[in-house]
């Protein structure tokens, strides 16, 4: 039987064809099977973790301080100089300027993005804005958040950056960031699970090489990630004990 | 901890010595001059369990204005601004100590006498039950919070 692998379900819909040539390099380079399974969603990922059907995945940085703490995977890699940043924007015409001139009572899109959801709401809280005061919709797409704003059926939306930047030209003028996050220290992670652990060292030796694969960088171009970098057990636990502390 | 150098300074000041919990003491020179918490961003740091800085990530370095060889090796106190009452320090210590996360307002003190205020959290940083250091990030507050806070913290010393 195959192993399972599965990608944060966040990504862009532009990689969507790039996870698949990823994995299809990568049971090449391992020689051992490997099936991608995708999900609609963050919930539904999360029911696949918990019956431990996943062995490989790329991880939103939230569920990976589940994924160690509670379900002893392993960190293996880091998309080189790719952080999880966010952008809260309004509609262009929307009265406010800034973080501070929002109010309680103030509508909120944002989608289940766990981590995104975190930074955006951190990023309100100079507005002493917070879930008691606010009220919110959660979408299935950034693009539907989008629209939410245009419509003017929210006030602001909270975007992954790469997600906003990735929207087109003739939606993204009518949206105005308010503000743009830059903690450049959360990011995704590859990570397997206990019964990958045996071929640890040759899933990092693929990884950290597959740059100077001569097939590599054409995969890497399809997923938007420069290379593959270590992601050591301390690094990990640098950003589990960063994210305990913007988790109320 | 050398006390703070004029040259340093960035307009008029006073001066104010601050006695630490270990007995020791830092001349401190301040000003009126408040730095502004950037948008979007997280001032990070870790310590080692005694309090020394380990780890600044250029969110700290920008708004304290120390170089990060002057911040790696100095204790956490080198931030701090005589209008910050000992006993929220006591408290934060106490909680940390205890194994549980602190949150607070804090006014923090620049090298150039300036100041800057900030939501704090920190938490012990456990490896196989053992407290190894503390990770503190700080984020933007509200000018409602600094508000009272302004008000509240004179009335603690």
């Amino acid at each position: 039987m195959p192993y399972q692998f599965t990608v944060s379900p966040d990504f862009t819909p532009e990689h969507l064809s790039g996870w698949h040539i990823f994995n299809t390099w990568l049971q090449k380079r391992l020689s051992f099977g490997i099936h991608l399974e995708l999900y609609d969603s963050f919930e539904q990922q999360r029911d696949a973790i918990n019956s431990d059907k996943v062995d490989l995945i790329y991880a939103n940085p939230f569920d990976a301080a589940m994924l160690v703490r509670e379900k002893n995977f392993i960190p293996v890699a880091k998309p080189k100089g790719k952080h999880d940043e966010a952008i809260v924007a309004v509609n262009d015409e929307h009265a406010a300027k800034c973080i501070e001139d929002l109010q309680p009572g103030t509508s909120i899109a944002s989608t289940d993005d766990p981590d995104v959801h975190m930074m955006g709401m951190l990023m309100l809280e100079p507005a002493d804005l917070n879930a008691d005061n606010t009220t919110h919709t959660q979408c299935n797409t950034y693009v539907v958040v989008a629209k939410e704003l245009i419509r003017g059926q929210s006030d602001v939306g909270l975007f992954l950056a790469e997600a906003f930047n990735d929207l087109s030209g003739m939606v993204r003028k009518q949206l105005r960031p308010l503000v743009s996050s830059e903690i450049f220290v959360i990011h995704h992670v590859l990570m397997i699970s206990p019964k990958l652990a045996e071929q640890k060292t040759k899933i990092i030796d693929a990884l950290l090489t597959m740059h100077d694969d001569p097939k590599g960088p054409g995969v890497l171009e399809s997923l938007g990630v420069e290379r593959w970098e270590a992601m050591e057990h301390e690094d990990m636990e640098f950003m589990i004990d960063l994210m305990s502390t913007l988790v109320e | 901890m050398q006390d703070m150098n004029p040259d340093d300074i960035n307009g008029e000041y006073r001066e104010v010595v601050l006695t630490f919990h270990d007995g020791s003491q830092r001349k401190t020179l301040v000003t009126d001059i408040e730095a502004p918490f950037p948008d979007g961003r997280l001032i990070v740091s870790r310590t080692d369990p005694a309090g020394i800085i380990t780890h600044v990530n250029q969110s700290f370095i920008d708004m304290a204005g120390y170089s990060e060889e002057e911040l790696i090796g100095a204790p956490h106190h080198i931030l701090r601004h005589p209008d910050m009452p000992p006993a929220a320090f006591k408290g934060l210590w106490e909680t940390i100590q205890a194994g549980n996360r602190w949150q607070g307002y804090v006014k923090n003190l620049c090298k150039d006498g300036g100041y800057y205020w900030v939501y704090a959290t920190v938490i012990p940083n456990t490896r196989n039950n053992e407290v190894v250091g503390y990770t503190s990030v700080r984020r933007k507050p509200s000018r409602k919070k600094i508000k009272e806070c302004e008000a509240l913290y004179p009335t603690l010393f």
